[in-house]
């Protein structure tokens, strides 16, 4: 018997098990996946726990429901990998050699990696919402907030759902205008950027909506620490920003096991191949989601469109095969803006977002690099997605795992040469 | 390709003037685009940057991060903000010859 072992049963860990448990002789494989965690937790969710709009509940369900009864699962801390030896040390002792190993145990915050944030006024005045302990804790302090000063400060790139900040921002735009304590807050949205977003089109789009609701946008800023005694940000340029609630993007990292197992790069991310997921340092280790380095998002859309792909190339290396070149760097994200609306970009490694429908062409009903209810609507139905089709990996009807030209304003060229390499009629 | 004249020498740059080949660059060159770039004279703190970005270069053939040069390079990141101000590592990568640091993701 051989043994396929997964490491982490988050998003991109729990799709790869329920791919593989349908695809692979499962007399000759044995299919193992590690966690020590019991909760599951629907990350796009947590944006919404300060305001109010999701409680801890509704975001929770329990690790083993999504991890099917013929994958082993085991619930254990892990300790290091030894990839040359083809072993996996947990704690406690216990040893599970592999033949394949994917590798999917995500990325966290690290608070600590910036200067004083988690001094004084941690979790007082200074909160992350990427835990579900800093969601739930900003929920409670947001509801006391009377007006001030309230700053949104993304540390450095690259974050886990790298729209998530913007959209923290926006939604808490809302919130306060709602609340009547608008007028009463100075809103600030730092950023090591020079723009509001990582990819140019949105970023004019989405920069236009800070100016436009009245949000100071500052550039260009590298943190150098928090006093928060007080309650400032400084800058290595010197640059002093006060506040009187800070929300926090701290640095976000790979696993402590990928350090300890000399896998990663300075941030514990994996050198992996961008169009295969196959490690760069070692054939018989593939990567999937969060961990890797790739220049792709770090977001669970990605995460789904790479499952389809490491599907196949496992398959594929089994049979001792060429793998496939096919992941693309696909992204699909929803954008919340605020006041029941949303924006919807669909981009990969090599075109930027564009307007467009999706994901039918003309039809939508969701449109691209625009703010609708409707695209809202289809943000708050993707937890159901989530949970029932994305996590035990069922087709989604009419989403392709490489990125489609299809309904997209493409420049001519560009849209030609697409449709030709994807073998698709060209479209108006 | 873009070429320019650096120091007396025709160099291969791109469109922003970063080197696209690394091995095409001299100190004399370093100093003329340091002026370039208003960084003014180059100190033994400024050179401790340059030699680390280049050394580090060639040895993993990408450029290093602000946290690599802290972590592996043992430049404390101020130094690397107090000496050259305004994109300290994209003016420090320009003036070392090296390419255009990866923007994020």
């Amino acid at each position: 018997m051989k043994r396929i072992l997964i490491l982490g049963a988050g998003s991109a860990g729990t799709m790869m098990a329920n791919h593989l448990v349908k695809k692979l002789d499962l007399s000759q494989w044995k299919i193992t996946v590690v966690d020590q965690h019991k909760t599951h937790y629907y990350q796009p969710g947590f944006l919404f726990i300060p305001f109010g709009t999701y409680s801890k509940e509704d975001v929770c369900k329990p690790k083993a429901d999504f991890i099917p009864k013929k994958v082993e699962y085991v619930q254990q801390g892990i300790d290091v990998v030894k990839a040359e030896e083809k072993v996996v040390y947990l704690e406690g002792g216990q040893q599970l050699d592999y033949d394949i190993l994917i590798i999917a145990t995500g990325s966290k915050i690290v608070p600590d990696e910036i200067e004083g944030l988690t001094g004084e006024g941690w979790m007082k005045d200074a909160f992350d919402f990427y835990t579900i302990e800093g969601a739930v804790a900003l929920a409670e302090r947001l509801k006391t907030f009377e007006g001030g000063k309230l700053v949104v400060h993304l540390c450095e790139m690259p974050i886990k759902c790298p729209v998530a900040p913007l959209e923290f921002t926006l939604l808490a735009d809302a919130y306060l205008r709602n609340r009547g304590i608008r007028d009463k807050t100075e809103l600030i949205y730092i950023s090591p950027l020079s723009e509001a977003f990582t990819k140019h089109n949105c970023a004019v789009v989405l920069g236009g909506m800070l100016t436009d609701k009245n949000i100071h946008f500052e550039p260009d800023y590298a943190v150098e620490r928090v006093d928060g005694v007080a309650k400032k940000i400084i800058s290595f340029d010197e640059r002093e920003i006060e506040y009187d609630l800070l929300v926090s993007i701290p640095t976000n990292m790979g696993d402590s096991v990928i350090e300890r197992s000399g896998l990663g790069d300075d941030l514990n991310f994996i050198p992996t191949h961008k169009h295969t997921l196959q490690s760069k340092a070692h054939e018989n280790i593939f990567v999937i989601g969060d961990a890797t380095d790739l220049p792709s998002s770090k977001a669970g859309s990605v995460a789904h469109f790479q499952a389809d792909v490491l599907t196949e190339n496992i398959q594929l290396y089994i049979d001792g095969k060429p793998l496939k070149e096919d992941f693309d760097g696909h992204a699909n994200c929803f954008i919340e803006s605020g006041n029941g609306k949303a924006f919807l970009i669909d981009f990969n490694y090599d075109l930027e977002p564009v307007e467009g429908t999706f994901p039918l062409p003309g039809l939508g009903p969701f449109s691209l690099l625009k703010e609708t209810r409707i695209n809202h609507w289809g943000k708050m139905a993707f937890r159901w997605i989530y949970w029932n089709l994305l996590m035990k990996a069922r087709p989604m009807p009419g989403i392709t795992t490489k990125m489609t030209p299809v309904g997209k304003r493409l420049p001519k060229k560009e849209k030609e040469e697409l449709c030709l390499q994807e073998k698709l009629p060209e479209q108006p | 390709m873009p070429t320019r004249e650096i120091a007396g020498t025709t160099v291969d740059v791109n469109e922003e003037g970063y080197f696209t080949n690394p091995d095409q660059w001299t100190e004399a060159m370093g100093a003329v685009l340091a002026q370039e770039e208003e960084i003014g004279e180059l100190s033994d703190g400024h050179w401790k940057i340059l030699n680390f970005l280049r050394q580090d270069y060639k040895e993993k053939g990408v450029m290093p991060t602000i946290r690599r040069v802290k972590n592996a390079g043992g430049i404390p990141t101020k130094d690397l903000y107090d000496l050259f101000p305004g994109g300290p590592l994209k003016k420090s990568s320009k003036i070392a010859g090296l390419p255009k640091p990866a923007s994020c993701i």
